[in-house]
């Protein structure tokens, strides 16, 4: 893989560049790209800083890592109906609390079972999926899914809005399959969105009912002998707006800004990899991905089981938009392939990321 | 004896009493407000460096300020602060960004506390602070001569001149030093007012300029009359000075932070501006000297008097800028020059009598309207 001068300015030098500050948060690997010296008057001193943010976030105190949200897949508690079907039971809370969203600075949070984004529902097609919610906050909150259901399910001011300390319930077939999401629908709506109110809702496609792919919805069945091989991420694109003035001072995959630059996120070379990604970034008409020495295709709101966009290395999603991205590092040199929004502004205010590709 | 000074100490015992009071039964717990903690910052200086961007922050928060993250233009960055951690209220703090800032170009920092709340700094024009070397404290040291020292002592050149002006002649000289005095004063309180703008606010800085302003005004008037009766002369002529001078303070404090912060045009404009503008001050403090036989000496102080200040006004500037300690000056500023155009007036109001006039004449309302306008014109040159 190779950088450009632009791109590589573009990113700081110090970011990839060696460094004695940096060095305290960043593996040494994090570092094995060389940049030559920056062609201005600094001397090597300076160009040793960088562009992230300092320090890091107490994910102990937070109760949740962005690393673990990546893979922490909820199926509920899982019982058989009298018809067959699968029936899955979600509990889920609102709680006012106060979160590290990057290193050392903290946020009057609202979250869905303590952290932000809330627990990834995965669950399969057809399933009946049952959510107990219960608001343990001082304002009206609901859970709105993205996904085919009743009006008397919307979850919307009005119809199953839980008032401070109520609880209502939802319960609805999980239909179509893809990669949705679920967030708060109370007024004023953007204050709910960038409080935290948002979770991942992946519905896996039902093998049986596609059998013109059935292969490509085995793999993405959660538990098959197929999925197995795949090494599969969820990646909510969020943003904090700390200071209120409804501009986002920082942007991150799972909440904390640079995590996964600071400590690259470990690919094994030999599997292909499916990132689910969502964007609930407030304030900002839309988020990107973009994948540095590698292109992917993608399967915009994963509701088809063949590519919708082919051989892309950067996709842009609107706020509330999502999609499931596919691809292999199987051909490539073992090394570090950097992953960002491709908004100049978002990595550099923490959308910035990387994977550590091994053998 | 004893029942009276007890008088005196119980209101003060009992006030701390209700005040300790106050803080540990919190009375407006049962109005169910709870102070949030307040926080603000001040940048009073940026310092450019070959290893990047110094500032130096002054933390007014209600209770101590934690700096979490800085962004420098829309990028977070590595930084280091000395001292580390919390800022205590109404201290400072160096944070050093190892960044690599374009020359001439604009660059926005923001720093953000650990409730997330930003604080916005601009750098208009990026270029190197000047550090400190002789060469260079010989260098601005040049420049406040020029600016204060030479004007000064090319308008006392006009004494020989103004020796042969007649009384009305001197009324209008008189008139025009208070005129040129006046628009001084306003100046002067001006950049007092927005040098306590541009620092913290816990420094109550407009209210402190007034206040200095009205004291140090009210001691200068009591030292100039303790010989019970108005200043003349030399010592008129040294009153003006000196309240020129401090003036001139502020004139070389100018320059230099222009050129502390890179707008190095915008500083030689300003030596070219206040070089001109200051020679009308030469003429005013030569004026009350008129009646006198001063030597070369006198005229040297009196020269030193007004325009060194200006050397130490850059230096200041340059090297060591706060804008509270500025406005503290400019306080003194104002108070002094009030002090004087007093002085000026009571003493163009003993020579009109002499001369059998009043002080309100045509003549005197020409030199006044001549001073303002003289000041005004060269003021157009460092005015933007």
């Amino acid at each position: 893989m190779t950088f450009d001068v632009s791109r590589r300015s573009l990113l700081g030098m110090g970011l990839l560049g060696g460094g004695n500050i940096l060095g305290k948060f960043l593996p040494s690997k994090a570092l094995a790209q060389n940049p030559k010296q920056h062609d201005n008057h600094f001397t090597s001193s300076a160009v040793h800083g960088g562009s992230t943010t300092v320090g890091d976030v107490d994910n102990d105190r937070n109760g949740f890592s962005p690393r673990d949200i990546l893979t922490d897949w909820d199926g509920g508690k899982v019982s058989q109906l009298p018809n067959g079907q699968t029936w899955r039971e979600y509990d889920i809370a609102v709680e006012e609390r106060e979160i590290e969203i990057a290193p050392g600075v903290f946020y009057p949070a609202w979250t869905y079972n303590g952290r932000v984004p809330g627990s990834t529902i995965r669950v399969t097609e057809g399933d009946r999926v049952k959510i107990n919610f219960r608001n343990k906050s001082r304002h009206p909150h609901t859970i709105h899914f993205h996904g085919i259901h009743s009006a008397r399910q919307d979850g919307v001011p009005g119809t199953l809005e839980a008032m401070p300390g109520e609880e209502v319930v939802y319960e609805f077939d999980a239909k179509p399959f893809g990669c949705h999401l679920y967030h708060c629908h109370s007024a004023p709506f953007k204050r709910h969105l960038h409080k935290g109110l948002y979770g991942a809702f992946i519905i896996d496609p039902d093998p049986k009912r596609h059998p013109e792919a059935e292969q490509q919805a085995r793999s993405r069945l959660l538990g098959s002998s197929e999925n197995k091989q795949w090494q599969e991420f969820l990646m909510v694109m969020n943003a904090f707006d700390t200071n209120f003035d409804e501009e986002n001072e920082f942007y991150a995959v799972n909440t904390i800004p640079h995590e996964f630059m600071k400590r690259p996120l470990r690919i094994e070379r030999d599997r292909p990899v499916r990132v689910y990604l969502i964007n609930v970034t407030e304030f900002d008409p839309v988020n990107s991905f973009h994948l540095h020495g590698n292109f992917f295709d993608y399967y915009d709101s994963g509701t088809t089981l063949t590519p919708t966009l082919r051989t892309i290395d950067t996709v842009m999603q609107c706020q509330g938009q999502r999609g499931i991205l596919e691809f292999s590092f199987q051909e490539h040199a073992p090394g570090q392939y950097m992953f960002h929004a491709h908004q100049s502004e978002f990595l550099e205010l923490g959308w910035m990321s990387a994977f550590e590709v091994v053998t | 004896m004893k029942k009276t000074w007890l008088w005196a100490i119980l209101p003060l015992v009992a006030l701390i009493t209700s005040i300790g009071i106050f803080i540990s039964t919190n009375p407006l717990s049962p109005l169910g407000v709870s102070a949030p903690p307040l926080e603000n910052l001040t940048i009073e200086r940026t310092v450019l460096g070959d290893r990047g961007i110094s500032l130096l922050v002054r933390a007014e928060g209600s209770e101590p300020m934690q700096i979490a993250q800085v962004q420098v233009d829309g990028s977070y960055w590595t930084f280091t602060q000395k001292p580390p951690g919390a800022i205590p209220r109404l201290s400072t703090a160096w944070i050093d960004l190892p960044y690599p800032w374009v020359e001439n170009e604009t660059h926005h920092l923001n720093l953000i506390t650990n409730t997330g709340i930003s604080f916005e700094h601009t750098i208009d024009v990026a270029v190197a602070t000047p550090q400190f070397t002789l060469s260079r404290l010989w260098g601005f040291t040049l420049l406040g001569l020029y600016v204060g020292v030479v004007p000064v002592g090319l308008g006392m050149l006009f004494y020989p001149s103004l020796k042969t002006l007649g009384g009305e002649g001197m009324k209008f000289i008189l008139a025009l030093t208070l005129g040129m005095l006046a628009f001084l004063l306003v100046d002067t309180l001006e950049e007092g007012l927005e040098l306590a703008n541009s620092a913290a606010n816990a420094f109550a800085g407009s209210i402190l300029v007034w206040a200095i302003a009205a004291i140090s005004f009210l001691t200068i008037l009591t030292i100039g009359r303790s010989r019970g009766k108005a200043p003349e002369g030399q010592s008129l002529s040294t009153y003006l000075s000196f309240s020129i001078g401090i003036h001139n303070l502020g004139e070389g404090l100018a320059i230099g932070t222009a050129f502390a912060v890179g707008e190095a045009a915008l500083g030689s404009l300003l030596v070219v501006g206040f070089t001109l503008h200051n020679l009308t001050e030469g003429i005013g403090i030569a004026a009350p000297l008129v009646k006198s036989k001063p030597t070369f000496i006198t005229f040297l102080g009196l020269t030193a008097l007004a325009g060194l200040p200006a050397v130490l006004g850059t230096w200041l500037g340059v090297f060591a800028f706060s804008p509270h300690w500025a406005a503290i000056f400019m306080g003194i500023g104002v108070g002094a020059i009030l002090q004087v155009i007093v002085e000026v007036g009571s003493y163009l109001a003993r020579t009109a009598s002499k001369i059998g006039g009043t002080w309100l004449s045509k003549i005197s309302l020409a030199g006044f309207s001549a001073g303002l306008i003289v000041m005004y014109g060269t003021a157009l040159l460092v005015n933007f």
